[in-house]
């Protein structure tokens, strides 16, 4: 019935998915037992997952608190982002010539760099400044990285956008700002969602330019927990259930997602 | 005619997508030499056909013969045909040399012969200084013609072309049209060619097949489906023309706009309903001694080659008329249509013919709605047709008022009412004559009196 | 419409503060030493020092193989993911992107535990398996966006022309795609390059790379040498940006229609 080719095929996508998710797997089968050390089985037991929320093992206050700390800073940063590059977008999508190659040039160096320059370099820029780091260096940081992925998404949306919506505006009584926030914000917010939605994820997911700035206060994110957690050697065994359930929310909301779109596209048929 | 003229034939050919039937019992045979056109609007099937002749699609039913072979089973690489491309497909990673020399370099030959072939080509379409030139940096015409050279050097049988001047502008097309001609008369190749453009079809063709709706409509010379159209399809598609109602009197005598005309067609009956098409350039003004009938100038436009007015007959009927003279609207004038100017087509339907199913004795079901009817004469279960004229079919605006509802796919303006064809979700038909005016595509309710709808038991193999 | 153009001023402030002036420190403090005065000494120090030199030539070692080997797992991956007649499922494509949301060093902690359980020791080998297993789907999805979006009908014109299956992939499917490898050549060989977390835990401290070099001499205080590593790996993307930008401008004229 099927090709060899397609048997082939699919056989060489499981393959790669089966290796894809064997580490996600184990973690989230290890998060089932109270062992500490990942990879002993100890029996089934819930025990982790109830530790996680009610804090009962010794580091899973650092833990949540870490927790707490990567949101907080990733909404933080991606607000403050989202604002910063849609009006930056806005002025560069206007700005022609030279002046405009210089600024595109610039808002993609923190794209081309890895994160260890960008931390690097904020790290030195930070101790030139005599600013002690902390919460608001580790911010940001991550507003300079986030911002060009918005620009980058909003950029787009201004080109698609009719450029006489904003005279129109102004030709039928509003005035500048009315004119911005009730014509020109509806036509770009796709553009400033899947920019928000980029920079909070690349926030989430951070690490090193993190561990640069952060300064010596003891403050984590989840990376930087896990980072030094493993180094001590022995992981905290909350995070196996911790990882467990991103892990599960990111899959549904992945799902819901496709299965929406996928409805939207069958029904326009 | 032999046998062995007949490049290409089509025998049975069906395809459906997703259930819906694309091309239903195609039959025709393409000459060696000559450049056919298959014409249609959009979604008539003319494009799946040609990809199935290319070999990108296979048919559910039917075969293709090509000189007496069926093409079934031979993927497209190994056909005999090339096909240029609507969107020309020229290949952005190779010069104009490389993409013209791409299906000779695969066939291994020989370098000098390659040489030799492309430059000949490019010759042919004017383009020998771009040899090395980036196909992206050429013009929608450019690239127009090495998409053809691209096809031609590889001499095939036949060529296919898929709207390939669709994207260019309207002067650009034109020059392109004329060097088309010229090249099939040179090539001396088989042309089949794909357009929804009819004037471009009667520029081109040495036969166009009419589609539409998966079937084909007509086949014949342009002179003939422009002045001998044989249905209001076909009439209504090509070229400018007034449909009218009409009546077969007898033989060479037929009624339409309240008057009677003599004309040269026969075989339809006597007293029998018929469409009468008459196209705008063949109704002339005459003296008041010379004249059928008489009618008021409503309005008078410039079209550069002639005058376009629209008139209302001294009968309530409108016509559309082309003349190099203006006649300012106001105007009384005296109008004449000779015997040859008239076309008589047979009309596909009289009224409207639905398979229906008595549910009780005042109900029946069709159109995939029920409706209130004398049904006593039946019983429940009963299949029945059901038949229903087409000025008793009322049309809303409002989709949940009626027993049915639909959209509209087609308007044909009949000189005093719109004959509209309306399509439900499941497909079916039905036509209605109304003075309203709807756009196509709309929504609407279908609504039908008791006493307009008329029951009679179905025959075995109706 | 041009007074708009001011808006762009805040950010360009910003860029200034938060991405040139940063950039500037790593290259003056490449060339001071602790006492603040100019000197190359860092510079010679790298190109005299055995271990940074080897550590260099490791990573960039490590991030071709890496590179080649995302390459060659990941391309027939993209195009099975991409051919609808072999795949017409919109979730397999998701699968294989949803593990860039799971933390990365959680990800390679596991796989390290794997390794242990599995009893393979930790070295080379299971480096390049880790750093692979991390960057596949950065290399996987943009190949696949790239032959996803591909006009249809190159493909069938080739055919039309009488390439035969393979040869259409290796004449026209395949040079179309190339705009798609070099983005995840971008997104992959440079982040290789700098990684440090990952190499540590993948080969228990036993490899270093260049970005461990780096992270070590600016948590020692070392931040002059630690700058002028950092420079070193600037010019290396400079480089690389260079030749991906003549790359990409033919790859861009080959494929971007």
């Amino acid at each position: 019935m099927m090709s060899a080719k397609k048997i082939f095929a699919k056989a060489y996508i499981w393959l790669l998915l089966i290796v894809l998710y064997s580490p996600i797997v184990f973690i989230a089968v290890c998060s089932f037992t109270e062992a500490k050390s990942l990879g002993n089985w100890t029996g089934f037991s819930l025990n982790l997952y109830k530790s996680l929320f009610t804090g009962g093992m010794q580091n899973s206050n650092a833990l949540l608190s870490a927790v707490y700390n990567t949101l907080l800073i990733a909404l933080i940063a991606s607000i403050v982002a989202t604002i910063l590059g849609t009006i930056a977008a806005i002025g560069i999508f206007n700005l022609k010539g030279r002046k405009k190659q210089a600024i595109q040039f610039l808002n993609n160096i923190p794209m081309i760099n890895p994160d260890i320059i960008t931390g690097v370099s904020l790290f030195l820029l930070f101790v030139f400044l005599h600013i002690s780091q902390g919460y608001l260096t580790v911010i940001l940081a991550h507003i300079t990285f986030c911002t060009p992925y918005v620009v980058l998404n909003v950029l787009p949306k201004l080109s698609q956008m009719n450029p006489n919506v904003y005279e129109a505006a102004l030709d039928l009584g509003a005035t500048p700002f009315q004119a911005l926030r009730k014509v020109m914000i509806p036509a770009l917010r796709p553009g400033m969602i899947s920019g928000f939605i980029l920079s909070f994820t690349m926030s989430l997911d951070d690490f090193a330019v993190t561990f640069f700035t952060r300064g010596t206060i003891g403050l984590d994110t989840l990376s930087t927990f896990i980072y030094t957690d493993a180094r001590k050697g022995g992981l905290t065994p909350e995070l196996r259930p911790l990882m467990t359930i991103i892990f599960l929310i990111i899959l549904a909301v992945l799902l819901f997602i496709n299965i929406r779109s996928s409805k939207n596209t069958q029904e326009s048929k | 005619m032999n046998e062995t003229d007949k490049i290409i034939e089509v025998r049975h050919l069906s395809k459906s997508f997703s259930g819906k039937k694309v091309l239903e019992d195609i039959n025709l045979y393409i000459r060696r030499g000559e450049f056919l056109t298959l014409l249609g609007p959009s979604g008539c099937g003319k494009t799946t056909m040609l990809r199935m002749i290319a070999g990108f699609l296979q048919p559910d039913e039917g075969s293709i013969l090509l000189e007496g072979k069926e093409l079934a089973g031979t993927p497209p690489h190994l056909r005999p045909l090339n096909t240029v491309f609507q969107r020309y497909a020229l290949f952005p990673h190779l010069d104009v040399y490389d993409n013209i020399a791409f299906g000779l370099k695969l066939k291994k030959t020989p370098q000098e012969e390659i040489d030799k072939r492309v430059r000949r080509v490019l010759k042919l379409v004017s383009m020998s200084d771009y040899e090395d030139r980036d196909v992206e940096t050429l013009s929608g015409g450019q690239q127009q013609r090495i998409a053809i050279a691209r096809a031609i050097v590889n001499q095939p049988k036949v060529l296919l072309l898929d709207e390939p001047l669709a994207a260019l502008d309207l002067k650009m097309r034109k020059d392109m049209q004329i060097e088309l001609k010229e090249m099939h008369k040179k090539l001396g190749i088989t042309f089949i060619y794909v357009t929804h453009d009819q004037e471009e079809a009667l520029t081109l063709s040495d036969t166009i097949v009419v589609m539409n709706e998966g079937r084909i409509q007509q086949i014949g010379t342009p002179t003939d489906i422009y002045n001998e159209p044989v249905n209001s399809f076909v009439a209504d598609f090509i070229g400018e023309s007034n449909i009218l109602n009409g009546t077969m009197i007898r033989d060479r005598k037929v009624s339409f706009i309240g008057h009677d005309f003599d004309c040269v067609d026969e075989g339809f009956g006597e007293d029998n309903p018929v469409d009468v098409v008459v196209r705008p350039e063949d109704i002339y003004f005459v003296d008041k001694e010379k004249a059928q009938f008489s009618a008021k100038v409503k309005s008078c436009v410039f079209k550069g080659v002639h005058y376009e007015m629209f008139v209302d007959t001294d009968t309530g009927n409108e016509l559309m008329i082309q003349d190099y003279d203006a006649f300012q609207p106001g105007t009384e004038v005296w109008l004449r249509i000779e015997p040859d100017d008239i076309q008589v087509m047979r009309k596909e339907r009289t009224q409207n013919t639905f398979d229906g199913e008595v549910i009780d004795n005042e109900t029946v079901r069709f159109l995939g709605g029920d409706f209130k009817c004398d049904a006593s004469a039946y019983s429940s279960g009963d299949k029945v047709k059901v038949e229903v004229p087409f000025d008793k079919v009322d049309l809303l605006d409002n989709e949940e008022e009626g027993e049915s509802y639909g959209n509209v796919i087609f308007i044909l303006y009949k000189g005093d009412h719109y004959h509209l064809t309306i399509a439900t979700p499941e497909g079916e038909k039905v036509w209605v004559d109304t003075n309203d005016i709807w756009d196509k595509n709309d929504q609407v309710g279908i609504h039908i009196l008791p006493e307009d709808i008329h029951l009679r038991k179905a025959e075995g193999n109706e | 419409m041009s007074k708009r153009s001011s808006w762009a001023l805040p950010y360009f402030i910003f860029l200034v503060l938060f991405v040139v002036m940063p950039l500037v420190l790593i290259v003056v403090y490449s060339f001071q030493d602790a006492s603040g005065h100019f000197t190359f000494s860092n510079i010679t120090k790298f190109f005299t020092d055995k271990d940074s030199l080897s550590t260099f030539a490791l990573s960039i070692e490590v991030a071709i193989e890496n590179t080649a080997l995302c390459i060659l797992i990941g391309y027939p991956a993209a195009y099975i993911l991409a051919d609808k007649s072999l795949n017409r499922s919109a979730v397999t494509v998701v699968l294989f992107i949803m593990p860039m949301w799971v933390n990365a060093l959680m990800r390679t902690l596991a796989t390290a535990e794997l390794f242990n359980m599995a009893g393979i020791t930790l070295g080379k080998g299971t480096l390049l398996f880790g750093m692979c297993y991390d960057y596949l789907p950065f290399m996987i999805y943009p190949i696949y966006n790239v032959l996803n979006k591909m006009d249809k009908s190159y493909a069938e014109a080739a055919e039309d022309l009488g390439a035969k299956p393979f040869e259409v992939f290796t004449k026209v499917t395949f040079p179309l795609s190339m705009p798609g490898v070099a983005s995840g050549i971008l997104m992959v060989f440079m982040p290789t390059v700098s990684t440090f977390a990952i190499s540590e835990f993948l080969t228990n401290n036993k490899i270093k790379l260049f970005g461990t070099i780096i992270q070590e001499n600016i948590n020692n205080s070392m931040w002059n040498y630690g700058a002028a590593l950092s420079l070193i790996m600037l010019i290396i993307i400079a480089i690389t940006t260079v030749l991906q930008g003549k790359d990409n401008s033919e790859a861009a004229a080959g494929g971007a229609i």
